[in-house]
């Protein structure tokens, strides 16, 4: 018979074992960075401190918001491997939701926040039956389609502000979360972005973080091992939105003014992804990192060579954005992965 | 009581008729073999019965529950479980996490799983390869990941999909060893194979489908012989 002969038996590794130690004795999860995320949390805390530039703390609340943006959104496009272009539909709700029950019931937004994740996620919940069945490409057009029907709705919705938007009273009162300085939203912000990377973490470490990685995988041979993959995929998709609804509630009451375009945004979902990607798609690490490298760059270069007038800003951000993609295809996390390969 | 009881079992795919009328009775503790020339519809037989499709029409019951209207998940729980001839392992995955993927049906915390997975790792004999990625592995390796996977969901019955596919015949005999270990262990088995060796050694029982029909049923000993079998397989000349 003509069968193939394969080329090497199994006697023989096909690779060495990847961390060059004998199995068997595996060691738990370690919990060690769950601390070097609460070490991180409290050094970001201090430093409006020491750093007195309202420029330099506003960067660092854009690059942990963009980074917790960036975390959610990889629970279903990098865990579950379903991209959503349109994740900043649930940013809008949860900033509607907040500066709504601020003002017509003037509730504070500390309750307001979470109810407009709570609505983001039950948004999720009823979008997710018809579109997580779609797959590849599909997914991605419908999560755009839902993020143009969010704006469509909000634009002429004269209710809640129309197209001309909504504006939080300025005023300074911490129990409604308004403040005149942005150095106690930055405070929110590393709060809630500890408590975002605490929740991820989590997650991928249980067996919900498993079932998705095998859902990603391969659905129907995850499926067939018993993985009850439209339960699981729905429940991505419901923390996911769940949380960037609680990050929209923030983002809202940081910028106290919120209109349908700079809400239910393309281009801000987008760059949610850019984060993502480039920081590392699937790593818990990476949108992290992402949003470190991106966000400094693109506000530093719209301040440095913005007024040029050339759209000089541009050119280097998306310069930037292409060596990362050519050079680290795997995103930033994998420069550690390279580094410690070459020491081996 | 059968384990496995299929009833007069069709599935058609618009005028193609992929399996006609296929009856098995299966009880606990046997290995059968379901042989056939390609097109015969044997895969089709199998993701029957695990409910990737619904049949047409006939009926299969498992463990005295009807697997008609079951999802894939449903099947897999009640301990009904299926490896794919050409391996779809989570390619990302440790070879290692890949049978925690099928242990979590039965333990929900990981610690559990992750020892329950290094058991079946052993059986499967990768334990060495436990943390290597499931894509760099070898054709040999993959259907062993395969195996550790279904194996990790502790069912009663196992439907394999040409395991021996692709391997050589030293890797088939070991294959055929850990099969033989696997039944050891209390697991009914169905193959779908193609290398009679594998088939010879292991079955205690042998249908035969050609056209989407059962043609022949027996021993493997008797079913090599079948005048009906070597028409099948090597057409009216070479009767014997």
């Amino acid at each position: 018979m003509g069968t193939t002969q394969m080329t090497s038996s199994l006697d023989r590794p096909a690779v060495l074992p990847a961390s060059g130690k004998l199995p068997g004795k595996r060691p738990g999860i370690s919990r060690r960075p769950l601390l070097i995320a609460a070490l991180i949390a409290v050094l970001l805390a201090i430093v409006p401190v020491f750093v007195k530039d309202a420029f330099t703390v506003q960067v660092l609340l854009m690059v942990i918001m963009f980074g917790a943006l960036g975390a959610a959104w990889n629970l279903v496009g990098g865990f579950l491997g379903r991209v959503s272009f349109g994740h900043c539909v649930f940013v809008g709700v949860g900033a509607y939701t907040t500066i709504l029950l601020l003002q017509h019931l003037t509730l504070t937004p500390i309750i307001g926040i979470p109810l407009g994740g709570l609505l983001s996620a039950a948004i999720a919940w009823v979008v997710g039956g018809p579109t997580l069945r779609l797959a590849g490409h599909y997914f991605a057009m419908a999560t755009i389609a839902l993020l143009q029907i969010g704006l469509l709705l909000m634009i002429n919705w004269q209710w809640a502000g129309g197209a001309v938007g909504l504006e939080a009273p300025i005023a300074e009162a911490p129990w409604m979360l308004l403040f005149r300085t942005k150095v106690p939203y930055y405070w929110i912000a590393v709060g809630l972005a500890f408590l975002t990377f605490l929740a991820t973490w989590f997650l991928v470490h249980s067996k919900v973080g498993f079932y998705w990685r095998a859902i990603n995988g391969d659905e129907a041979a995850a499926r067939s091992l018993g993985v009850p993959a439209d339960r699981y995929k729905m429940l991505a998709f419901v923390l996911s939105g769940g949380i960037t609804g609680v990050w929209g509630g923030f983002f809202a009451m940081y910028v106290g003014f919120i209109e349908p375009e700079s809400m239910f945004s393309l281009s801000l979902s987008v760059q949610v992804v850019l984060v993502a990607i480039l920081g590392g798609v699937g790593s818990l690490l990476g949108p992290w990192l992402g949003a470190a490298l991106l966000i400094p760059l693109s506000e530093g270069t719209r301040v440095m060579w913005g007024s040029s007038g050339l759209g000089l800003d541009l050119l280097i951000f998306g310069l930037a954005i292409l060596l990362v993609t050519m050079f680290l295809p795997g995103g930033l996390v994998t420069l550690r992965r390279r580094r410690g390969a070459a020491r081996r | 009581m059968a384990l496995l009881d299929v009833k007069q079992l069709t599935k058609r795919f618009g005028g193609l008729v992929a399996n006609k009328d296929i009856s098995l009775s299966v009880a606990a503790g046997e290995i059968v073999a379901v042989i056939g020339p390609n097109g015969a519809g044997k895969s089709t037989l199998f993701n029957g019965l695990v409910g990737a499709h619904q049949p047409t029409s006939g009926t299969v019951a498992f463990d005295g529950k009807p697997l008609s209207g079951k999802t894939p998940e449903q099947v897999a729980t009640l301990g009904l479980v299926r490896s794919y001839q050409i391996p779809r392992n989570f390619g990302d995955m440790t070879v290692l996490e890949n049978a925690m993927v099928g242990a979590l049906l039965r333990h929900s915390r990981l610690n559990e799983a992750r020892d329950a997975a290094e058991k079946v790792l052993q059986l499967v004999g990768l334990q060495d390869r436990a943390d290597v990625r499931a894509r760099d592995l070898n054709v040999a390796g993959q259907k062993r990941v395969e195996l550790a996977r279904a194996l990790a969901t502790q069912p009663k019955m196992m439907l394999l999909d040409e395991v021996a596919g692709g391997l050589n015949p030293s890797e088939a005999i070991a294959l055929s060893d850990i099969l033989r270990d696997i039944h050891a262990s209390g697991v009914t088995l169905i193959i779908v194979e193609h290398v009679l060796e594998v088939v010879m050694r292991l079955a205690h029982r042998v249908l035969v489908l050609n056209f989407g029909q059962t043609i022949a049923e027996g021993p493997p000993q008797e079913i090599v012989r079948h005048p009906a079998v070597i028409e099948a397989y090597l057409g009216r000349k070479h009767r014997v």
